[in-house]
């Protein structure tokens, strides 16, 4: 038996709100399952069962919102088979203990802004008490000291009570701007802000970029889809992505996660798509063992993925696996785009709008299609000489684009 | 089908492509790109969901002109007439 908590969907996460249970108690569930819809900064997300079973009890309500770990649903072994393959894998035993982990509260107080000193001593106040009184957003003119000379000390600041209605320190959920049924703006632009301050924080980018003559892609892309039906045509950012998961094979230290040291390269490539919201936002959900897929599987994992982002019905494996990231401006971005990378992956590729430039091809300027496709890559893995190696190669498979 | 109709069944599979798109506020000479927010992905479904509703192959060098809902509606009438 085992406990089903709320899963982390990235660092940056402490809560989620149960949406809804795809399960029942007597339900039989196996590993990767849909069980329950979890709305969080990113959306609502079908949540995944990492364990085969039956749920013996649901230990949350939908509406309710949970910290992170905190127990969904008991599970219990389903059959004897079962019974005997959940006894041999180790994960279950240790899967218990997890629940019982309290959330930290740490990152929600650091992430508020803290209000500069008071200048030239102009409110006593003990280090302690000022602390606290930044952590509550509060102004220290505003507490009576009981202090020696009048200071404010840490007591005073956990007794005051703002005489004005002072704003929540959580914008209550009614009053948030919505975009999409399920997807908070605010929250999202929150997610946002926390992953990309770490990123520049944490990692050591370098970045390259190279014009890459799309031209003769164009031109097999435009013949094969001449005999295709719309819902079977290719687009050329299906060929882009194709190159880039291909070429990593050469500079599979690219396509990874940093979460331990030492850095280990993954295996497989689960590209994640930065999908703009329509009204703003984004989200980078991942394309699983997109090195086993042709361009036509990845055009196909693309249409599924950018709809089940706008309508927000991702899964959590799509969001928290990725390996590395592309984000592509489309046809009527501007000329490049230098992305920030998204940790804990240690490669970003960025292509901007493929547009008609001269370009010198025989000896002669001519208009030639072409994209300028840059790479952010985080310098603790890779090297510049790498990562050119890296773009030149997408460059040489999309001069052969492998498509019928 | 007359033109009337027409649009609204153009219409109806532009807001099924673009949800947040409020029918009543799209102007017949809004760019489905610059004006609309569509992208390559978007505008490629909305062209398949168009070439389901009606049969018609629209291939890719017509795609100027389903830019705007009054060029779409032009282009559909004709195709389905021709």
């Amino acid at each position: 038996m085992s406990i089903f908590t709320m899963p982390s969907l990235g660092a940056d996460m402490e809560e989620g709100k149960l949406v809804e249970w795809l399960v029942k108690p007597g339900d039989k569930v196996k590993k990767g399952d849909i069980v329950a819809v979890v709305e969080t900064q990113k959306g609502a997300i079908e949540i995944e069962i990492f364990e085969a079973g039956e749920i013996s009890a649901l230990l949350a309500e939908p509406g309710q919102t949970l910290p992170v770990g905190a127990p969904l649903a008991r599970l219990g072994a389903a059959e004897e088979a079962e019974v005997s393959a959940a006894v041999a894998a180790p994960e279950p035993a240790v899967e218990a203990p997890k629940a019982v982990v309290p959330p930290t509260p740490a990152p929600a107080s650091a992430a508020r802004p803290v209000p500069p000193p008071a200048l030239g001593g102009a409110v006593l106040a003990s280090p302690a008490a000022r602390a606290r009184a930044a952590e509550l957003g509060t102004a220290l003119e505003a507490i009576a000291g009981s202090g020696p000379g009048g200071a404010i000390l840490l007591s005073d600041v956990e007794r005051y009570v703002p005489s004005a209605p002072q704003p929540a320190a959580e914008p209550v959920a009614e009053d948030r701007p919505k975009g999409k049924p399920g997807l908070d703006m605010t929250e999202m632009r929150r997610a946002i802000a926390a992953a990309m301050s770490r990123a520049k924080r944490e990692i050591p980018h370098y970045y390259l970029t190279h014009e890459i003559d799309l031209q003769s892609a164009q031109e097999r892309l435009t013949a094969l889809n001449r005999d295709r039906t719309p819902d079977r045509r290719l687009l050329m950012g299906a060929l882009l992505v194709h190159a880039t998961v291909t070429a990593l094979a050469k500079v599979p230290e690219l396509n990874g996660r940093y979460e331990a040291e030492p850095y280990a390269p993954s295996g497989p490539v689960h590209c994640g798509m930065a999908v703009a919201m329509r009204g703003g936002g984004l989200i980078a959900p991942a394309i699983l063992e997109a090195q086993v897929k042709d361009p036509d599987a990845i055009m196909a994992a693309m249409r599924d993925i950018v709809a089940r982002t706008r309508a927000g019905r991702l899964r959590n494996s799509e969001i928290t696996q990725g390996t590395i990231t592309i984000s592509s401006l489309g046809e009527n971005g501007v000329d490049a785009l230098i992305g920030v990378i998204y940790p804990p992956q240690v490669a970003l590729v960025g292509f901007g709008a493929p547009r008609v430039r001269p370009m010198v091809q025989d000896g002669a300027v001519q208009p030639r299609l072409a994209v300028t496709v840059s790479l952010a890559a985080d310098h603790r893995v890779s090297d510049g000489r790498r990562g050119a190696l890296f773009l030149a190669e997408i460059d040489r498979l999309l001069q052969e684009p492998a498509i019928p | 089908m007359t033109p009337t109709n027409l649009r609204a069944a153009f219409i109806a599979e532009l807001t099924a492509v673009a949800p947040d798109l409020d029918p009543e506020t799209i102007g017949d000479n809004d760019h489905m790109q610059n004006d609309l927010g569509l992208d390559s992905m978007d505008f490629l479904n909305l062209v398949s969901a168009l070439h389901k509703r009606f049969g018609l192959p629209i291939p890719e060098a017509d795609y100027p002109q389903l830019a705007t809902t009054a060029l779409a509606v032009a282009y559909l009438d004709q195709a389905l007439a021709g």
